[in-house]
């Protein structure tokens, strides 16, 4: 497949998946929390503009509703939250630091390829364009996990939890020109729950470790004490 | 229908009404109530699917595999609310809990079944995810409810871990629509089970093959699979012991269904290809990690609670091994162990409950002679452990001989795994056990008033099973073998 | 012959337009900082002043710190002649691919960095170790961007390149957006502006291009300053020219060939502002923090060859 075979619209949503993919690197190496929360909003943003896109391109009616859903979610409302959250765990100016940053996103970088690799065995399916927005969403997902597994802080790694829903979202999206809408507004529910529970476990943490460093969270382990 | 309603909307409109209720002592009897009535509803509910094979509509759709879990998660949720009633009048008594707590407790406890149940009645893979997540949802709060710095951290733990798990299964399901897109007509009905079941053989292969080991990873993460299995002892550890003795008892086997339903379809896929067993083998591998990386842990530990959740992941192991292994001995042998281990492994925690709160502490060490200070609990542990660790006659006896049987004729070298695997199982539980049942009894060891009836029930059914299965239950859990295996065993 | 002639005409071109570049975005800037700052011409003012003027060397200097002026600027020159400026097809451009571009630059600033130290004053070895620094960090990310490019083209002949995008028509390549991110982050840190370095500083402590420059004189310094601002030219030109290819002469007629240097004057001078521009509202970044800035272009190089390979080929 050629970039120059498809229509304008699919190529759109090539770019934005790409951009995505980039916001998803930036979001693992950007130190600063609330710049981070920014940078989640702003994929949000494009995950949307994909809905909308496919939306168009395919007059998939119900995608319209998803485009606002995931917008109103995604780019305004947990962003919000996670705002409003930081501030009142007087977060505003926290950075933190990672032991090796340009070896993280070294690690982004093999995600990728690994996601591609995973994938590539599905070219009988013919439809290329499909297969290779599945490798970005896989690409994002995973990056998202390496997030949680890296960073330390919990607004952080609640930031790479929800970055992978967005992979997620992409992929339903532009694969499969999103799920059943119960099953949208289902996950969508989930997601909201999940976040005000985050917001709640904030505070627990903080009241009982005084942080919310979560590598301090460690007294429960196999090693006998 | 009225039946299936009934089942689901009982728990629904219990659990809103518990929120309301402030005083704790109707908040109990009420939980019971809804629990009770659920149960049933749920008995209704295997009644008709006796009658009719398959009750189906508005999304959901109720056959032979999931109508006993169905039975089985009513039931034990009843008995657990049982035992919960007068344990959280304990545990409010000893100040570890404040009243709002309390509701939140009695509320998500209700609100926790329904996802559960509702994640076994659903017909749609993409209503699964949801009520598999929700329950994740549900519990996260319930395990940090002491609010001790162990418990927020094993609550974290567990949100996090799942939290990834169940987004990895999302992508599994993404692409499980993404394959049946390719040969549905009606792509709406792209992620109903029963319709992918029809056209298992047309999904293309290699989606499948990715979708399943994303789903494997995201729904096993549940299950307790090694090596996804870390939230799985701190969450039974921290939370409230009721809360433990259902999602052993309950929580696993709702993920473990999740898993044999997707392993389904798959293997509808690959049958036609040159790998037809891959989710067979997956499973198997996972299976046997996770029994005998487990068996081995529980030497290790040092908390009782601890010890008996890696008695939980042994067990989710072997089914999970049953399960990959296939053929109708197997898979009978399976559903059986997943009926007898639910029983016996929340009598044990709640038999556990009645322990600490006698010992006062849940360390294995401080908890001595149970026997002398309480027959009852003491015996109760004793026959618990005896039926867990797979003693004739107890049912895990039946359902363990039938895997191993299973095993022995088609992987005969394998089964000296599994013989190894019980034994250093049995030899993990027995070196703990038997100082915490028959050592001395530390000064001032006083009985507890203790309600162990759910344990004489759980029990009482299991040595039933043991001795002889009732010809209903044997014929039911055939036609579920016949299902999911393609044939029976009777 | 005629295209020979073309050929030199344009290489000329390039030196002649270089400082008026220069001059452009510094008079931009001062506009944003309301002054009303020098003319647009004094960039040429400036040259034929140091050409006049007598050159002084230290009496430590080698014979190297008299030659490196002249090296340094052939060797750009000979790096801008290879791109395209108004016309395709001319045969310089012909002899010529990216790596030598990339080759030419390197030899460039190694002589220039050579001479930074060759006096041995303090400032000329710390911007000479400074500058290397830098450079050794812009490469990779440089050849990346390059590799993109080539990989769309199957060509590593800047021609090539852009022949295949004007053959292509208007595309949505996420792979020459995060190329073209890379390409400008590597000209920032290449041509010594904000926030790497700061040309119109000669403060101690921050200075890099500068402080290889400070012993110089006369002519000689007039054909380093030359050099760097044809090498801020080549840059603009490749930025400009091999990711927005449209209104360059491909035909040899003389209207085609005004129109490609039209089209080439106007996207320049929109460059210039928009460099200008980002030079007012950024500061400079400490020098620790380069290569991190560094890192970001080569991560966008990498995603670039990445969305190339997994978005635009497809197996």
């Amino acid at each position: 497949m050629s970039l120059a075979l498809l229509p304008l619209l699919q190529q759109f949503v090539v770019l934005l998946a790409a951009l995505a993919l980039f916001l998803s690197f930036v979001l693992l190496a950007q130190m600063r929390l609330v710049a981070a929360i920014h940078v989640f909003a702003w994929q949000g943003a494009l995950v949307a503009a994909v809905t909308l896109t496919v939306a168009v391109a395919g007059a998939v009616e119900h995608l319209y509703f998803s485009a606002v859903l995931t917008l109103a979610l995604k780019a305004l409302l947990i962003p919000w939250m996670l705002h409003r959250l930081v501030r009142r765990l007087g977060l505003e100016r926290h950075t933190e630091r990672l032991r090796h940053p340009a070896l993280v996103v070294m690690a982004g970088v093999a995600l990728v390829i690994f996601s591609y690799w995973l994938v590539l065995p599905m070219v009988e399916q013919g439809q290329a364009f499909t297969r290779n927005i599945i490798a970005v969403s896989l690409a994002l997902v995973l990056i998202g996990l390496l997030m949680m597994v890296f960073r330390q802080q919990a607004v952080a790694q609640v930031l790479g939890f929800m970055s992978m829903e967005n992979g997620l979202f992409l992929a339903a999206v532009s694969a499969t020109a999103g799920m059943p809408l119960v099953v949208e507004l289902g996950v969508a529910f989930d997601l909201l729950v999940a976040m005000v529970l985050f917001g709640v476990f904030f505070f627990q943490i903080r009241e009982s470790i005084d942080s919310l460093d979560v590598d301090r969270l460690n007294r429960l382990t196999e090693v006998e004490s | 229908m009225t039946a299936l309603l009934l089942t689901l909307l009982t728990p629904l409109i219990g659990g809103l009404a518990l929120f309301l209720v402030r005083a704790l002592a109707p908040a109990g009897w009420l939980n019971l109530a809804v629990s009770g009535l659920t149960l049933l509803g749920s008995l209704w509910l295997a009644w008709t699917v006796a009658q009719v094979e398959v009750i189906a509509g508005l999304g959901f759709r109720v056959d032979a595999f999931n109508v006993y879990l169905i039975v089985l998660t009513a039931f034990v949720g009843l008995t657990t609310a049982i035992f919960s009633r007068p344990y959280m009048q304990y545990v409010q008594a000893s100040g570890r809990i404040s009243v709002l707590n309390l509701r939140l407790y009695h509320s998500l406890y209700q609100a926790f079944m329904l996802t559960m149940l509702v994640a076994l009645t659903t017909d749609n893979l993409g209503v699964l995810w949801v009520a598999v997540e929700g329950a994740t949802l549900a519990t996260v709060l319930l395990v940090s409810l002491y609010r001790t710095p162990e418990a927020v951290e094993a609550a974290w733990k567990y949100f996090i871990l799942c939290g990834v798990g169940i987004a990895l299964a999302l992508f599994g399901t993404v692409l499980t629509y993404f394959a049946a897109q390719l040969v549905l007509a009606d792509t709406e009905a792209g992620l109903t089970w029963s319709v992918l079941h029809a056209h298992a053989a047309a999904l293309d292969p290699t989606v499948m093959r990715i979708a399943f080991v994303f789903l494997l990873v995201g729904y096993g993460t549940k299950v307790g699979l090694v090596p996804m299995h870390q939230w799985l002892p701190d969450a039974h550890s921290e939370g409230p012991t009721p809360m433990s003795a259902v999602l052993s008892g309950l929580l696993l086997n709702v993920a473990l269904y999740a898993v044999v339903r997707l392993k389904m379809l798959v293997d509808g896929s690959l049958a036609a290809t040159d790998t037809p067993h891959l989710a067979g083998a997956l499973l198997m591998g996972f299976g046997l990690v996770s029994f005998m990386v487990a068996a081995l842990f529980l030497h290790r530990q040092r908390d009782i609670k601890r010890l008996f959740s890696y008695s939980s992941i042994e067990h989710m192991g072997l089914m999970t091994f049953a399960f990959g292994l296939g053929g109708p001995l197997a898979t009978f042998g399976a559903l059986l162990h997943m009926l007898v281990h639910s029983l016996t492994k929340s009598a044990i925690f709640v038999t556990v409950g009645h322990a600490t709160h006698l010992a006062g502490t849940q360390s294995i060490e401080r908890i001595r002679g149970l026997i002398r200070t309480q027959p009852t609990i003491g015996w109760s542990l004793l026959f618990g452990v005896v039926a867990i660790a797979g003693f004739p006659p107890f049912g895990v006896f039946t359902s363990e001989f039938l895997l191993l049987t299973a095993t022995m004729q088609t992987h005969p070298w394998l089964t000296l795994v599994l013989l190894s695997g019980l034994a250093i199982a049995f030899a993990g539980l027995f070196r703990h056990l038997h100082p915490m049942v028959y050592g001395t009894a530390p000064d001032g060891q006083a009985p507890v008033t203790a309600n162990l009836l759910p344990v004489f029930v759980h029990l009482g059914l299991v040595l039933w099973l043991g001795l002889a299965i009732p010809d209903f239950l044997a014929h039911w859990l055939n036609r579920a073998t016949a299902l999911i295996a393609g044939g029976g065993v009777l | 012959m005629i295209v020979w002639l073309l050929a030199l005409l344009q290489a000329l071109l390039a030196v002649a337009l270089a400082p008026l570049l220069v001059g452009w975005v510094r008079k931009v800037k001062a506009w944003l900082q309301n002054r009303r700052g020098a003319p647009l011409l004094q960039p040429y003012a400036d040259l034929r002043k140091l050409l006049t003027k007598d050159t002084r060397v230290a009496h430590t200097a080698s014979p190297l710190f008299r030659v490196a002026p002249y090296i340094v600027f052939v060797a750009t020159w000979l790096a801008c002649v290879t791109v395209p400026l108004i016309a395709l097809d001319l045969p310089t451009a012909g002899i010529a691919d990216i790596i030598v571009l990339v080759g030419l630059l390197a030899l460039a600033r190694f002589f220039l960095a050579l001479a930074g130290m060759d006096v041995g004053t303090a400032f000329g070895g710390m911007g000479a170790s400074r500058e290397m620094l830098i450079s050794a960090l812009a490469e990779p990310a440089l050849l990346m961007a390059v590799f993109t490019l080539a990989m769309t083209a199957h060509s590593t002949s800047l021609v090539g390149v852009m022949e295949h995008h004007l053959t292509d028509g208007f595309l949505l390549r996420p792979s020459y957006l995060f190329a073209f991110g890379a390409l400008v982050l590597v000209a920032l840190a290449e041509c010594g502006r904000i926030p790497i370095d700061n040309p119109a500083t000669h403060l101690e402590l921050t200075m890099v291009h500068e402080a290889m420059l400070l012993e110089y004189t006369g002519r000689y310094l007039a054909l380093m300053e030359w050099a760097a601002w044809i090498k801020l030219l080549l840059y603009g030109v490749l930025l400009v020219n091999v990711f927005l290819p449209w209104g360059i002469a491909t035909a040899f007629t003389p209207t085609a060939l005004a129109l490609g240097l039209i089209a080439v004057v106007v996207k320049l001078a929109l460059l210039g502002a928009a460099l200008a521009v980002g030079e007012t509202v950024t500061a400079k970044m400490r020098l620790f923090r380069v290569p991190g800035f560094l890192n970001l272009a080569l991560l966008l190089g990498l995603l670039g060859l990445l969305s190339h390979v997994i978005l635009e080929v497809g197996a």
